[in-house]
């Protein structure tokens, strides 16, 4: 019986070791996908069957209840991969990257979602699918930059170099995204203005509210339970990769 | 600082003796301009009044294309390793290379330009106004395309990432520099450019000496 002398790491470095991470997020699975399936049968029968109509909107009101979760998802995500990008930089933390590359393919995905649920909405509202107004464009803008984060992804060979170099770019987004938000909204502007997060509380009715914030939570937590599955897809996937070539360079000696 | 110097001119040597990239670079940029006649029809006021956006769009293409060529060469004959073990901080280093490219590259699309006025029949005035809208925008593009190029300089298929990359992020120069040339604007489109080149100038040689760093590791 060997006995562990080893001093046990503090929770922060445990959490780091990618071997640790698949042990104790595997029992994070399950009760994630729960929640989850439990606060979208929610949020939809509120959404669909007891939330009123709008006065002047009717019916099409309900696509804000998927509309505004995905437009918040494709900003939290960034702020999740801005956060992982000081994680790579700053403490060299291992599973920083999976993090960053795990979250990306989501983000683009969520940042789709919210400008085609709001192209959706656009044409019978305002009678277009698109224009050229300026948080549709920032939008459009922060898709595109996604884009090339995951392009740049792909283009790498070796990953740890990749994690470093990307953890720059996103950081390099982060703080221009500001800029751009600023700079498309001086140039053009036409959609209605904050109404959830405001220094004053929510411009809307609690009816119309509390399906809204049930659908951010179910949609936050689908993020989350995603993010879960595919990091440990990368870490295992990683894995693979490197055992395969331990194989190859057995075989050739 | 001499170190700093004798690499701003070791690259402009390098660019005027060798290869004639700067040349080819204005011929693209011009060509640019030429083709958009051919797409949109050889109507005079409907071009004057789209020239100034015909020119911003051919400038943005050629600095892009030019992105490539920054460190990629040095980085292939084992210069860039070099440099990172000077005496000069590799943060200036940057800053240097990022002057040579400027000068190889935008400078000789601002002498071009008054051809492409007058192929698009701009009035001297909106000309005046578009140079002075790209002295001050295109240091910040090429500052954001350094960034570019350092980040898929260890890439050999990097070509066509970093203009994808780099586009997204100077948007913000694009509108700025297009909205100077609006004259009911008034200064602030001027004074937003002037700042967001100045700062995307100061910031970008740490961000892409960061990024070589990381490539070399």
């Amino acid at each position: 019986m060997s006995v562990d002398t080893v001093k046990q790491p503090n929770w922060f470095s445990r959490l780091a070791h990618p071997g640790q991470f698949l042990a104790w997020s595997r029992y994070l699975i399950w009760p994630l996908g729960i929640a989850t399936a439990l606060s979208f049968a929610i949020g939809l029968y509120f959404a669909f069957f007891n939330s009123p109509e709008d006065y002047q909107m009717g019916d099409m009101v309900r696509v804000m209840y998927v509309h505004v979760p995905n437009a918040w998802l494709s900003q939290l995500v960034y702020g999740v991969m801005a956060v992982s990008a000081l994680g790579t930089l700053v403490w060299r933390h291992p599973l920083a990257d999976v993090a960053n590359k795990a979250a990306a393919p989501l983000g683009a995905v969520f940042t789709a979602l919210a400008l085609y649920t709001g192209a959706l909405w656009g044409r019978p509202t305002w009678g277009t699918f698109w224009e050229w107004d300026g948080r549709m464009t920032s939008t459009l803008v922060l898709l595109l930059i996604y884009l090339g984060i995951i392009a740049l992804w792909r283009a790498f060979d070796d990953q740890l170099k990749a994690g470093r170099i990307i953890a720059i770019v996103t950081l390099v987004g982060a703080l221009n995204l500001p800029v751009i938000k600023f700079s498309v909204d001086w140039w053009n502007t036409l959609h209605q203005p904050a109404s959830v997060f405001t220094a004053s509380g929510p411009h809307m009715p609690i009816s119309i509210l509390t399906p809204l914030l049930v659908m951010m939570l179910a949609f936050t937590l689908l993020f989350a339970l995603l993010q879960v599955v595919r990091m440990r897809t990368e870490i295992l996937r990683r894995r693979a990769e490197t055992l395969s070539r331990q194989a190859a360079l057995g075989a050739t000696k | 600082m001499s170190g700093f110097g004798a690499l701003i001119g070791r690259d402009l040597k390098l660019a005027f003796r060798a290869g004639g990239e700067a040349l080819t670079l204005v011929l693209f940029f011009v060509m640019v301009a030429v083709i958009v006649p051919f797409a949109i029809g050889p109507d005079r006021p409907q071009l004057s009044r789209l020239a100034p956006g015909i020119v911003w769009i051919a400038a943005f293409l050629s600095m892009l294309l030019g992105l490539d060529r920054l460190f990629r060469a040095d980085d292939e004959d084992g210069s860039l390793t070099l440099l990172r073990h000077s005496s000069l901080p590799l943060e200036a280093v940057v800053a240097a290379k990022v002057i040579a490219h400027w000068l190889v590259t935008a400078l000789p699309l601002l002498v071009a330009t008054p051809v492409l006025a007058l192929l698009l029949s701009m009035s001297w005035e909106q000309w005046g106004r578009t140079v002075l809208a790209l002295v001050i925008g295109t240091p910040g593009l090429v500052s954001f395309g350094a960034l570019g190029a350092a980040v898929t300089v260890g890439l050999r298929r990097g070509g066509l990432i970093a203009p994808v990359l780099i586009l997204p992020l100077a948007i913000p120069v694009m509108i700025f520099g297009v909205g100077m040339l609006d004259p009911l604007a008034g200064s602030g489109a001027t004074l937003f450019l002037i700042a967001l080149s100045l700062v995307v100038t100061a910031f970008s040689p740490f961000a892409a000496a960061l990024a070589l760093r990381a490539a070399g590791e």
